[in-house]
């Protein structure tokens, strides 16, 4: 019987399992795809916004100022990259203006330090604003983070302490049974006292297996260009004034290892997994950009993605017992800001659950992670020390990235390590560079099969169907 | 009858024009090497091809050994050729040039190792 | 720190002819940094036929060409060292490597050689829309797989450009039993080589579609379908064109790029015709002792010609170790009508090298058309060319009398008829 079990390893189920691991709790968390962080968690604009845009009076804005000042500590626990880029919030003109005032007058009042900058005085940091561009609130605390790094870390953490993650286990029913609930998957049958339905753009059928939601999902696809690092056009996040209507926009972001994301449209979607681009969705991106930003190389994309938004009919999250099923929690519509938010949504949860469950510290819990190797980060004489005691670190696998054999092996002998060839490329960043795996993918899959002692055949890129490998050619 | 055709034979790709009458070439012009011209009355009778693939190796830095054949082989025995040469398996160490299967399908020409493998 | 004469960067068919250019005129003090486990660089995963022509008058395979090479630097006692990584070059010559048995070292080199070779344009690079499924590979991607690794890919197959190595690849995944549905190209002519495209495609009946393109991929886990569209004279696809393919396998063969981290890290000045660095007569880049070749430098037709420039840029740097600096101020080379690139692209008037051959591209097939090389309104030398191709690299030849005393950049440019 475990005491709770989380639907979806996403930001908010992985960043809730790491919280309670704290306690001494039998905690399980079910996935259905084959590695963390799949969903909207993998494909988002990766910004920690510090929450001037949220509506008073909303858990979003409550959540997301509590949430973003969790970060900085939480990615030092964590070892993740965090980068304070700060958020240039572009006016175009009178009206848009005004809304700045709206937004600084709810910055005073929820203590959000920002710079009110004159068109000049924001050129002189973005030279390539666009003549549109009249005034600037810079948000300058907003940080941007890898998401599923912060994902992973947490689902890293849990397990040390003892919680279990399950990959490949998408719910099928849930049923109430002597007083607790009974979840069946494919992985076998979870009984549980309390569960957390964190299912992201899957949250409405998980509600719906308990009884008929009141909200329902409204799926919105996001599309992005990801720019080589060798042109960083922006050093601030840009966004243009957000609007009710369109969210916030087109941005540009720049990350956390100096490539550029150029995005989102908004496309709603009748299928929830549909994260393929579109024709459509790209060419939005492109003709808006240009309202606020002159000069930004699509020419130099790397990459395009879509990643879906879980939004649902409700604008606000929500974060409650549902009603008429005790110990069954949503954590649903977590859209914008909810990576922001995950600490703040994930206390919330726990202040739910401690009003009927007993919360008791588990003293053994150590809530920091191992801080893995990054070879870039080292000096010459750290590296050498670590290269003449594993010579792995000394073969780079990754020349784009300079990663090397024994960081892609550290990621896959790791707890809750990768599987597959995207999961070591979303932990250690092998083929994220310019030629997008065109040399490191073969070594990747050699490692891979190597490391988890199976045939180079069925090594796969992301689902458990996505061989890279189709037959043996010489046997 | 006249015939244009793209000699094979190495990248300049000449392009070939070639007089044939009765199944005979008359005259080859536009290649600028005696390849050329045989190449040209090869291709309007019988086309050949050098093959290059691979065989199983075992004990080497790689798991396969690229082969090919020394010259030419009619085109339209490439595919049979391919089949016959599935089979071989090969133990390093090799040395560029070593036969692999003499006298392949029987055309008298020899399948030689593309490089040479030391034992690992 | 080490110190070394000359530091060759990449150990692959530039690196190699480089290497063993410089031993034969007596620099003996000198290290070829190769990545991967073995010399050879591509050419070992490039099995079939059609290297050495002019190099060894002989038609060799890829793994064939680079183990004379090897042998020829094993003869000349090349140190190479495998397994190693170049993590960093300064403007000042220092390179930086890290390997598994010395870890992390710097030398400082009297001369760099960059022989880096180039990588293959991504999914990301150009436009296609559609779901991440696995069963998408760059052509040499699926090449190593097969040729080195012995693994095939997919068994419907259908390749986007007409590139050499799709071209090659289309044949090489026939010939293992795949089925080769087609090939799409973006120009209304072919990228690749005219043998290849007689070779590769014709001989099993292999579709070209030129002025297509793939516009959309669809399959969850593993492709499942493209979506291929004719385009119009922009390039722009034609709406009611889409047509739906059957296959579990796209290769992507849409254009190589130089290799130029680390000469951008060094703050080499970069073409941005061929996306490697600008370099002189004598293959000097903008940064003094820092020269370039290969496919690192521009992208060849031919791995004879990379043979042939890194034994030029070796040179280069023998004269550079022995006399320093050419004498004077550089002129450009400069593209003129229907060149779409020029390599070298500057020359030293009150010093220029013996003898220099300008490797150009043309940006459109001309069937006929005068190669016109002009310093200002001084003709120097006009040759008439047939067959004019952009998958072809053409030459210009530069004598030392024909740069010497000028005052005007030199054009290279094709008159046409």
């Amino acid at each position: 019987m475990y005491d709770v079990v989380i639907i979806g390893a996403g930001i908010t189920g992985t960043m809730l399992c790491r919280k309670l691991s704290q306690y001494r709790l039998k905690i399980a968390v079910l996935e259905k795809a084959n590695d963390i962080a799949e969903g909207a968690t993998m494909a988002n604009s990766a910004v920690i916004h510090v929450g001037y845009d949220p509506e008073d009076g909303t858990n979003k804005a409550e959540l997301n100022v509590k949430g973003a000042l969790q970060y900085e500590q939480l990615c030092k626990d964590l070892h993740c990259a965090r980068k304070v880029t700060g958020a240039y919030i572009a006016a175009c003109g009178p009206e848009e203006e005004a809304s700045l005032d709206v937004l600084a007058a709810r910055a005073d009042a929820r203590g959000i330090p920002y710079r009110d900058l004159s068109r000049e005085e924001a050129l002189k940091e973005e030279p390539n604003l666009s003549e549109n561009v009249t005034r600037v609130l810079d948000f300058y605390t907003t940080a941007v983070v890898y998401p599923w790094e912060v994902a992973n870390a947490c689902m890293e953490v849990a397990c040390q302490n003892g919680a279990e993650l399950h990959l490949n286990a998408p719910c099928t029913a849930i049923t109430k049974e002597d007083g607790c609930w009974r979840i069946t998957t494919p992985a076998g049958d979870f009984a549980t006292k309390y569960v957390v339905n964190a299912a992201g753009v899957h949250a409405e059928e998980i509600h719906n297996m308990i009884g008929k939601a009141e909200w329902q999902a409204t799926p919105r696809r996001g599309e992005y260009y990801v720019l080589d690092q060798d042109v960083q056009p922006i050093r601030h996040i840009i966004f243009p004034v957000p609007s009710k209507e369109k969210g916030k926009g087109v941005l540009a972001i720049p990350t956390v290892y100096g490539n550029t994301l150029i995005g989102p449209n908004s496309d709603f979607l009748d299928d929830p997994d549909d994260n393929g681009t579109s024709d459509a969705g790209l060419a939005y991106v492109r003709a808006n950009i240009s309202k606020t930003l002159n000069n930004i190389p699509l020419n130099r994309s790397i990459r395009t993605f879509a990643g879906i938004r879980p939004t649902t009919t409700s604008p606000d999250f929500i974060i409650e017992e549902v009603a008429g099923a005790p110990h069954f929690i949503d954590a649903v519509s977590i859209e914008s800001p909810g990576l922001a938010s995950s600490p703040a949504i994930a206390d919330r949860i726990i202040e739910i659950l401690s009003q009927t469950l007993p919360l008791e510290q588990n003293p053994d819990a150590v809530m920091m992670r191992k801080k893995p190797v990054v070879l870039a980060e080292l000096s010459a004489e750290e590296r050498n020390a670590l290269i003449r005691e594993n010579p792995a670190y000394g073969k780079i696998i990754c020349r784009c990235e300079q990663i090397s054999e024994g960081e892609i092996i550290d990621c896959i002998r790791r707890p809750c390590g990768a599987r597959t060839v995207k999961g070591v490329k979303k932990r250690v960043r092998p083929g994220m560079g310019r030629c997008q795996g065109g040399f490191c993918e073969p070594k990747v899959v050699h490692i891979l099969a190597r490391e988890l002692g199976i045939s180079p055949l069925d090594v796969v890129y992301d689902a458990p169907d996505s061989k890279i490998l189709q037959s043996e050619n010489r046997i | 009858m006249v015939k244009e055709l793209v000699c094979v034979n190495c990248p300049l790709g000449c392009r070939l024009t070639v007089e044939v009458e009765n199944d005979q070439v008359i005259s080859v012009s536009g290649n600028s090497c005696p390849r050329g011209e045989e190449y040209a009355k090869s291709e309007c009778i019988r086309p050949a091809r050098i093959l290059t693939t691979t065989v199983r190796i075992e004990g080497a830095i790689h798991r396969v050994l690229p082969v090919i054949t020394e010259r030419e082989i009619p085109l339209d025995m490439v595919m049979e050729a391919m089949d016959a040469v599935r089979g071989i398996h090969v133990k390093a160490p090799v040395k560029v040039g070593d036969v692999i299967a003499a006298d392949l399908l029987g055309t008298g020409v020899n399948l030689v190792a593309a490089r040479s493998m030391d034992r690992v | 720190m080490k110190k070394v004469q000359a530091i060759i960067i990449g150990g692959g068919s530039a690196g190699l002819s480089a290497a063993v250019t410089l031993k034969k005129n007596g620099i003996e003090d000198i290290l070829v940094i190769e990545k991967d486990e073995e010399p050879g660089g591509i050419l070992e995963q490039c099995i079939h036929n059609g290297f050495g022509l002019h190099t060894f008058k002989e038609q060799l395979s890829g793994p064939a060409y680079a183990e004379r090479f090897i042998r020829m630097a094993e003869e000349q006692n090349v140190r190479i060292l495998l397994n190693t990584m170049v993590t960093k070059l300064t403007a000042d010559r220092v390179v930086e490597y890290v390997n598994p048995e010395e870890g992390t070292v710097q030398v400082q080199a009297d001369a760099v050689i960059l022989a880096v070779g180039c990588y293959e344009r991504p999914r990301g690079g150009i436009n296609i829309t559609g779901t991440r499924p696995a069963g998408i590979y760059t052509a040499g991607q699926a090449q190593r797989y097969l040729n080195i690794d012995g693994y095939m890919v997919g068994k419907r197959v259908f390749i986007l450009g007409s590139g050499d190595i799709g071209l090659i690849m289309a044949r090489r995944m026939t010939l293992e039993g795949a089925k080769v549905v087609g090939v799409a190209e973006l120009m209304p002519y072919s990228n690749g080589l005219p043998r290849n495209m007689k070779q590769c495609l014709e001989d099993f009946n292999i579709p070209l579609y030129l002025s297509h393109t793939v516009t959309e991929v669809f399959g969850k886990d593993r492709l499942e379908k493209i979506e291929m569209m004719e385009v119009d004279e922009n390039r722009n696809p034609i709406p009611g064109t889409e047509q739906d393919i059957d296959v579990d396998t796209l290769l992507l063969s849409v254009g190589l790029i130089p290799e130029n981290h680390l000469a951008d890290q060094a703050g080499i000045k970069m073409d941005p015709s061929t996306k490697g660095p600008f370099v002189d007569d004598r293959y000097m880049t903008s940064v003094e002792g820092i020269f370039a070749c290969g496919n690192g430098l521009h992208v060849h037709d031919l791995v004879d010609y990379v043979t042939l420039q890194a034994a030029k840029a070796a040179e280069g740097a023998v004269s550079y170790l022995q006399n320093g600096k050419p004498q004077g101020e550089p002129l450009r080379i400069q593209n003129g009508n229907q060149v779409s690139y020029c390599v070298p692209s500057q020359f030293y008037p009150q010093d220029p090298a013996e003898k220099v051959t300008v490797y150009f591209r043309v940006r459109t097939p001309l069937d006929k058309g005068t190669l016109v090389i002009r310093s200002g309104d001084k003709i120097i030398r006009s040759v008439k060319k047939r067959k004019l191709v952009p998958s072809v690299m053409e030459e210009a030849l530069l004598l030392k009398k024909d740069m010497e005393g000028l005052t005007e950049p030199i054009t290279i440019e094709i008159a046409e008829e």
